[in-house]
């Protein structure tokens, strides 16, 4: 019996055509997938290239350390720090107000809502993602911050503590999706285990759920974060536009979105140096946005979910 | 049945309705003796999960299920159904342990330590003394004793689900109710778990769903046999598995059915 080898029926034979189709697809995919990188590539590459004359006029020292950013000068400065700065701030007031919300809002909808409740509030919530950047400025700079002068007499009408309250509101729905996306991933398993221990419901979602949903929770925070330092709109106009090296919030200064964008809108000529500050910005900014990316990829390793 | 048991917790006329409106249990009557292990046993679907969880109150969870009847806790004849007892104060006196082995994500002793602190326990040489106590209890204390601030989840399936045992110890619980807690573990830690029950039931009282008859007839004192919402018979373990009264018992004993 074993020596006689059978010849391949027909209807097991290698069908051609379906293997030709299987492949086909296979390579269209990959195609796709290789234009994203090919795009990332091309903006990297396009930074660096675009900042070298930068960098050959401004000692990446003076760039670095000085504190000090005035290409509309007559003495021409630039020192990235003033840029950070209002970035970080803006961003470090946005997320005061976003991440305590955001996490409550999740814990909310994960934990405690009716399924029906959740079902309205859910895409409520999400409008608030497609309201435009440029109507949030204004709300920061004509609703906002009119209503923190009244509490705080001496603020300017361009600060940064408006916009980052503004900035914060706006990133609530993002914290608060990914993060009850997280938790509601949480198996029923593990619930019930702590409410046959006894526990109640706030216990439940803040010593077991939001334990095993970390990783989702962090990676809501860093998207956060990255949403923060990338966003332009409501910087560039209810923050001042004033580079100024400064932490205060009452202050006010660029990020270097919206340093970025001022230029872009003409106020620099371009080819010159000023113009070409512009890409030495975006790669700060690319870098730092690419560090949060990696943080977020090493949290999600180091949390993962293990039930 | 001549000789003399205290009950420790009965159902009567016990109904269940899911929120879909599913009569799930249908006019449930069963004792469950003190120190005693009883075994529900049926094919699946039968509604013996569902009046397993019902004991402590599980179904609350999810809204619009309805218990009607009675399930009395001795020696105090509390009906724990009635709306005016706290599900939580149930879940203290009568704790759980899954199918799947479901620990927290923390470390072995904040596992054990879970059921006191939320009940308010912070007292650390307290804690201390009933994690050992409820690790021991659960057969677990000396392969987890050097490492009692790892994490949960670097114990074998088996290990786990002691530890789940000695979560659900440490508050020293009346009654104990394992909801085939053996299914998803392979067969040494499933004998582990045996033995470890045989020895829990010296200190309390103890009520299993299993879907292995062989692990009921090894185990339990007493079965009940459940078929589509309905107890068809329920008696000692030895006369279920040697001379059922009913039809429909033997034929699922012995295999021609379910």
């Amino acid at each position: 019996m074993a020596k006689n080898n059978p010849k391949i029926s027909p209807a097991l034979a290698k069908n051609i055509r379906r293997n030709f189709v299987e492949r086909l697809i296979e390579i269209a995919l990959m195609l796709s997938g290789i234009v994203a990188i090919l795009i990332t590539f091309g903006i990297v590459f396009i930074l660096v290239t675009e900042s070298f004359p930068f960098f050959e006029a401004v000692s990446l020292k003076e760039f670095l350390t000085s504190t000090v950013w005035t290409p509309n000068f007559e003495r021409k400065n630039y020192g990235i720090l003033p840029l950070v700065s209002g970035t970080l701030t803006i961003t470090g007031i946005a997320l005061l107000v976003a991440v305590p919300l955001g996490t409550i809002t999740a814990v909310y909808l994960s934990e405690f809502a009716s399924h029906k409740i959740r079902e309205t509030i859910k895409p409520v919530l999400e409008l608030l993602v497609g309201v435009p950047t440029v109507v949030f400025g204004y709300f920061a700079l004509l609703l906002v911050t009119p209503l923190l002068q009244k509490i705080y007499p001496d603020l300017p009408t361009f600060n940064m503590l408006g916009p980052g309250i503004v900035m914060g509101i706006m990133i609530v729905p993002y914290i608060a999706s990914v993060a009850e996306d997280a938790m509601r991933a949480v198996p029923m398993a593990m619930r019930e285990g702590a409410y046959a221990m006894g526990a109640t419901r706030f216990q439940t979602a803040v010593s077991v759920v939001m334990p095993a949903a970390t990783s989702g929770i962090v990676a809501a925070y860093i998207l956060a974060v990255s949403r923060g330092i990338g966003e332009t709109m409501i910087v560039a106009i209810a923050a001042g536009q004033q580079p100024n090296f400064t932490f205060n919030p009452v202050e006010s200064a660029a990020t270097i979105t919206a340093y970025i964008v001022s230029v872009a809108l003409g106020d620099l000529e371009h080819g010159g140096i000023g113009y070409q500050s512009i890409f030495a910005a975006g790669i700060v900014l690319f870098i730092m946005t690419l560090s949060l990316n990696i943080l977020g990829q090493w949290t999600r390793k180091k949390f993962t979910e293990r039930y | 049945m001549a000789r003399k048991e205290i009950i420790k917790a009965e159902s009567k006329n016990f109904n269940f309705h899911y929120a879909d409106g599913t009569h799930a249990l249908k006019d449930i009557n069963i004792p469950l003796y003190e120190k005693k292990i009883t075994a529900l046993i049926g094919p699946s679907g039968c509604g013996k999960s569902t009046f397993l969880r019902s004991f402590n109150r599980m179904h609350d969870l999810y809204a619009g299920n309805k218990y009607n009847g009675e399930i009395i806790l001795h020696p105090d004849n509390t009906n724990i159904l009635d709306k005016k007892v706290d599900p939580i104060e149930v879940r203290m006196r009568i704790s759980m342990v899954f199918q799947k082995p479901n620990p927290f994500p923390k470390s072995i002793y904040e596992n054990v330590a879970y059921g006191l602190r939320v009940r308010g326990e912070n007292n650390k040489r307290l804690l201390d003394d009933k994690v050992e106590e409820a690790l021991k209890g659960a057969s677990l204390w000396n392969e987890v004793k050097d490492r009692l601030q790892d994490l949960a989840y670097n114990l074998s399936g088996g290990q786990q689900q002691r530890l789940c045992i000695a979560r659900a110890l440490a508050t020293d619980p009346e009654i104990m109710l394992f909801d085939e807690p053996t299914s998803a573990l392979d067969p040494i830690a499933t004998v582990n778990i045996e033995e470890l029950m045989s020895e829990l039931k010296k200190k309390l009282t103890i009520l299993i769903v299993t879907h292995n008859m062989q692990q009921a007839a090894r185990i339990s004192d007493y079965t009940a046999y459940m078929y589509l919402g309905e107890m068809i018979e329920f008696d000692e373990t030895d006369t279920i598995f040697t001379k059922p009264s009913k039809k429909e018992t033997e034929d699922y004993i012995t295999g021609k059915f379910g």
